[in-house]
């Protein structure tokens, strides 16, 4: 009776060296590690004098609407032709 | 939101390099170490010359940030890739990985050791507070805090390089092409793949033997 335990228990063993296991590392989305980083929007304005753009602090829709007027100055046809 | 992008215009751009030396100048970059150069081309050529700056594009799936070993890349609010270097340990990966060659790395020491990968911001600084020494001994002038647009794009003398929410430079961009009736085929789809076929055009017989 004890010999097919026996043999069950090599053939475990045995056999387990032929089991194949994933070898290719699934990728993950790594997630920052660093410093927290502030909002440029978080920022007062410059003053006049350093032609900075003019917005509320700490509010992002006037940030974005006085960088986007700062992009279209890039855009002769609108800057020098109106 | 904001997605901050570099367009650059090729048939505008003259090849001055005032780009290279705004971003030099104002980030105080060191020697050795350009965040931005200009790429020609058919140097030479008549009439076949081209030029375009190249810089970090602030990728919107940036395949540095994809294979950094210590996760030191992310992306603010406005799309724009940035990286912590006291976490960055200087390996090169991102390097090899990025298809604009904008990771820059200081010879820090002797026997060519690599410091810490520097590159593009986009002026808009790094994980320090904001405006203070420490970010800009790091990363350069945060310029985005202070309304502006990077230096590079703003001191383009023929406005070939446009920086800017990506929608808002492609706006004008498209304009421009639209007036002068021709460029979209010199930096777009055309240039990368051709021309589009004509209908009923057959494709180009093989020429040649073994390659």
């Amino acid at each position: 009776m004890r010999a097919p335990a026996w043999l069950a228990l090599a053939a475990v063993l045995v056999l387990a060296a032929c089991g194949e296991r994933e070898q290719v590392t699934e990728f993950k989305h790594g997630k920052y590690q660093g410093k927290p980083d502030s909002q440029p929007w978080a920022n007062a304005p410059l003053p006049n004098e350093f032609r900075g753009g003019t917005w509320k602090q700490n509010d992002r829709t006037s940030w974005e609407e006085s960088i986007k007027n700062r992009q279209l100055a890039q855009h002769e046809h609108k800057r020098i032709y109106q | 939101m904001a997605r901050m992008k570099f367009l650059c215009d090729a048939e505008r751009c003259i090849e001055c390099n005032g780009c290279v030396t705004a971003c030099k100048n104002e980030n105080e970059v060191p020697w050795g170490v350009n965040r931005r150069r200009v790429v020609t081309i058919n140097d030479g050529v008549v009439g076949a010359e081209k030029s375009i700056s190249v810089a970090c594009m602030h990728c919107s799936d940036a395949p540095c940030m994809a294979v950094c070993p210590v996760d030191c890349f992310y992306k603010t609010d406005d799309g724009v890739v940035l990286h912590d270097k006291d976490l960055c340990i200087g390996c090169g990966y991102c390097f090899y990985a990025c298809p604009f060659g904008a990771p820059q790395f200081p010879q820090a020491g002797a026997f060519g050791l690599r410091g810490k990968m520097d590159k593009c911001t986009f002026c808009a600084g790094g994980p320090e507070p904001d405006r203070s020494e420490a970010e800009f001994r790091k990363y350069g002038r945060n310029r985005l805090s202070e309304g502006k647009l990077p230096a590079c794009a703003e001191m383009c003398s023929t406005k070939a390089l446009l920086g800017g929410d990506g929608d808002v430079i492609a706006d004008i961009y498209r304009e421009r092409v639209l007036r002068r009736g021709k460029g979209s085929e010199v930096w777009g789809w055309g240039t990368a793949y051709g021309p589009a076929p004509r209908p009923g055009a057959q494709p180009p017989a093989p020429q040649g033997g073994k390659s």
